[in-house]
């Protein structure tokens, strides 16, 4: 019996690395795709002892958009489910004063996620199944002073899976946005963020996994994030203006 | 940040690092004044707090290689034993030591040279262990072992992450046939008895013994002493259940809050007790015991350190040569009888021979209690240090959270030859604990 195939796009943050353990645990096969991929020999090797499952490792780079199409080209095989954990933070304050970086985070939390993901559905279109896994942020639900930048890229990738799944939704194809909430990762380390709130990597994978499974269309990590954010959706422009949230 | 052991005492402001790499902990090492690392905080007390740096070794959890001919695993440090277990029970393999929990890290477990239910037989987890990769207070990696700086890998195999910070491993498993364990509990009205069954089950791989520390009089040292061996396929009742490894993992209770200082008071603890005595005495005989029940039954309860309220528990494991063991046992136990103090996990076990240079175990018998901080039970602990004093033995590291400077040196002549070897070494200064600070190790 063949094992089916997971792409991780990112693999080098924490929540790539946590999905790729948590699909290796349910039988996949594993494909990490990374700047500098050889680098990640050693969680190759890893996932291979405690799953006992083949990884492989491809180069990667979600700026350089023109190399996309390659990319999914060359794979050895065309992945079952793939995984976008790309994304970028930066820092709002160099943000808004720091052209380039601002475009940086713009390109690598939208840009260059659509990309991949739109090559990718086009293969997963004409092979008439497959699930699209799109790591997106809460941040993208409403633009707030503290990480507009981010969250403005965030909600431009939220909608193109949105629009991905409702056009491939009669497909076959099935795309899932994950909206993970706080999540305890490099991305936010040193950040004072609330407990009851802040979600470990292994659960954001848990809950990917049960949503590819179940064919769930927007996930969180923590259910509660789906009531914040009807809340934080719903407030008046008027008065979040003048809000410091 | 606020950090304690599993104890939940002392509770110390500590600034934590979480190093990625291997560079980024040497930029540590080589900046930082003090430190110590950190696993799983499994450790009781503050053996693994630094108040001004404590390393968090959780990004170092890669496993390496692996040959299925001699059963060697190689490992970063901040791999679980339940990870270890997860992976290879599966293929047919058992870590040769373990503790009675499997959330503690391969560092931790090299750290405090842990033991486990067959320490009679198969000695520490020193056993196990080929090698260790270790970070030295110049940042420098040196790999030690019985052969290549013995030393180095004496001093560091119980030497609680103080002679420097515990990278890699590679360490031995055993191959199981089944993932289920033979048991046989007998039950023993007194003390002379349950030691007379471990002395009479020297050749059982597992044996430890449940004590009822509340017995007073003809019921000192009343106990259910647990024997186990791996089964084999021929042990099981069908084909079925030897082919599969895999055992549903049981639902887990957690423990949602901390439970109010009384709840585990002298009543209600020998009440249980009692139960629990009867209720292991009409099982006797032989059972088939899943190896997450046999070996790691309070994981079952995630939190289960919380029952104890806010403030928090201290443990006392000490170790008694066999000579005195009888003698000083009876003691302990007429002591915390008579302080009515309730212990509600007891652990009696016999310890085979041992040698090395600054673990914890000794050729006799080794008693666990543990007590809710108060005033009453820190007062206790102090008599029972005495009387493990006076009878020869010593106190396991990774249980102490208060014991003094002078006990310990009272207790083990070891102490200032440790000391020594690390100021030789150039680690005393950099590799510091909140646990060596208050001891002067």
């Amino acid at each position: 019996m063949t094992k089916p195939l997971v792409l991780i796009l990112g693999a080098r943050s924490d929540i790539g690395k946590a999905v790729a353990h948590k699909f290796a645990s349910l039988g996949y096969a594993v494909q990490l795709a990374a700047r500098n991929a050889s680098t990640l020999d050693p969680d190759k090797a890893d996932i291979e002892l405690r799953y006992a499952v083949p990884v492989t490792l491809h180069e990667f780079d979600a700026l350089a958009t023109e190399t996309h199409e390659a990319f999914v080209m060359g794979l050895p095989k065309l992945p079952m489910v793939a995984v976008c954990a790309v994304g970028l933070m930066g820092q709002q304050a160099v943000n808004e004063r720091d052209i380039a970086a601002a475009v940086r985070v713009m390109r690598s939390n939208y840009e260059g996620p659509a990309s991949i993901m739109a090559v990718l559905a086009n293969s997963f279109e004409e092979r008439g199944n497959g699930t699209l896994v799109g790591v997106s942020s809460v941040a993208g639900e409403r633009g707030r002073a503290t990480n507009y930048v981010y969250g403005s890229a965030k909600a431009g990738f939220t909608a193109f899976l949105s629009g991905l799944r409702n056009r491939l939704s009669k497909r076959g194809v099935h795309v899932v946005t994950v909206l993970p909430g706080f999540v305890a990762t490099q991305m936010t380390e040193g950040m004072d963020l609330p407990a009851k709130l802040t979600a470990d990597p292994r659960e954001v994978a848990d809950t990917i996994a049960r949503a590819v499974e179940r064919k769930k269309d927007v996930i969180y990590a923590r259910p509660v994030w789906r009531m914040i954010m009807l809340f934080i959706r719903n407030i008046p422009e008027s008065i979040f203006k003048r809000m410091k949230i | 940040m606020k950090l304690s052991g599993w104890g939940r005492y002392p509770v110390l402001d500590a600034r934590t690092y979480r190093p990625r790499s291997v560079d980024a902990l040497r930029d540590l090492v080589l900046s930082e004044p003090h430190l110590v690392a950190r696993g799983n905080g499994r450790a009781y007390g503050d053996s693994a707090i630094n108040t001004s740096a404590t390393i968090e070794t959780q990004h170092f959890n890669r496993m390496i290689a692996f040959d299925p001919d001699t059963g060697q695993l190689v490992a970063e440090a901040g791999v679980l034993l339940g990870d270890i277990i997860a992976a290879f029970l599966p293929r047919g393999w058992f870590p040769r030591v373990t503790p009675g929990t499997k959330f503690v890290t391969i560092g931790g477990a090299i750290a405090a040279d842990v033991h486990g239910k067959n320490h009679h037989k198969d000695g520490s987890f020193r056993a196990c262990v080929d090698w260790i990769d270790i970070m030295g207070a110049d940042g420098e990696i040196r790999r030690c072992s019985r052969e290549e700086d013995a030393t180095l890998f004496d001093h560091t195999l119980g030497g609680m992450g103080l002679t420097g910070i515990i990278l890699r491993a590679a360490i031995r498993l055993r191959p199981v046939e089944t993932a289920w364990i033979r048991q046989t509990t007998i039950a023993a009205p007194n003390l002379q008895s349950a030691m007379a069954a471990f002395e009479a089950a020297q050749d059982a791989t597992y044996s430890v013994a449940w004590i009822d520390c509340l017995g007073a009089g003809g019921n000192l040292g009343r106990s259910l002493v647990m024997l186990g061996e791996h089964a084999e396929c021929s042990d099981l009742p069908s084909v079925q259940a030897c082919a599969s490894f895999n055992i549903k993992s049981k639902r887990k209770l957690s423990i949602p809050l901390d439970f109010p200082a009384f709840t585990l008071n002298g009543l209600i603890v020998r009440v249980f007790n009692s139960l629990y005595y009867w209720a292991g005495a009409r099982k006797k005989g032989e059972q088939l015991v899943d190896w997450d029940s046999y070996f790691y039954p309070l994981d079952a309860i995630l939190g289960w350190n919380r029952i104890y309220g806010r403030k928090g528990f201290a443990q006392f494991q000490c170790a008694l040569p066999l000579q005195q063991a009888e003698a000083g046992l009876t003691a302990l136990l007429t002591e915390t009888s008579k302080a009515g103090a309730g212990s509600f996990l007891a652990v009696l076990k016999r310890f085979g021979k041992q040698n090395s240079a600054f673990s914890f175990p000794m050729e006799g018998y080794t008693l666990a209690l543990d007590f809710p901080v108060n005033a009453k039970s820190l007062a206790l602990l102090e008599r029972l240090d005495k009387i493990t004093v006076d009878h020869g033995g010593r106190f396991y590291l990774a249980k102490d959270s208060r014991m003094t400077a002078a006990t310990l040196r009272a207790s083990d002549p070891r102490v200032d030859g440790f000391k020594a070897q690390r100021k030789s070494q150039g680690l005393a200064t950099l590799f510091q604990s909140a646990q060596s600070e208050r001891l002067d190790l």
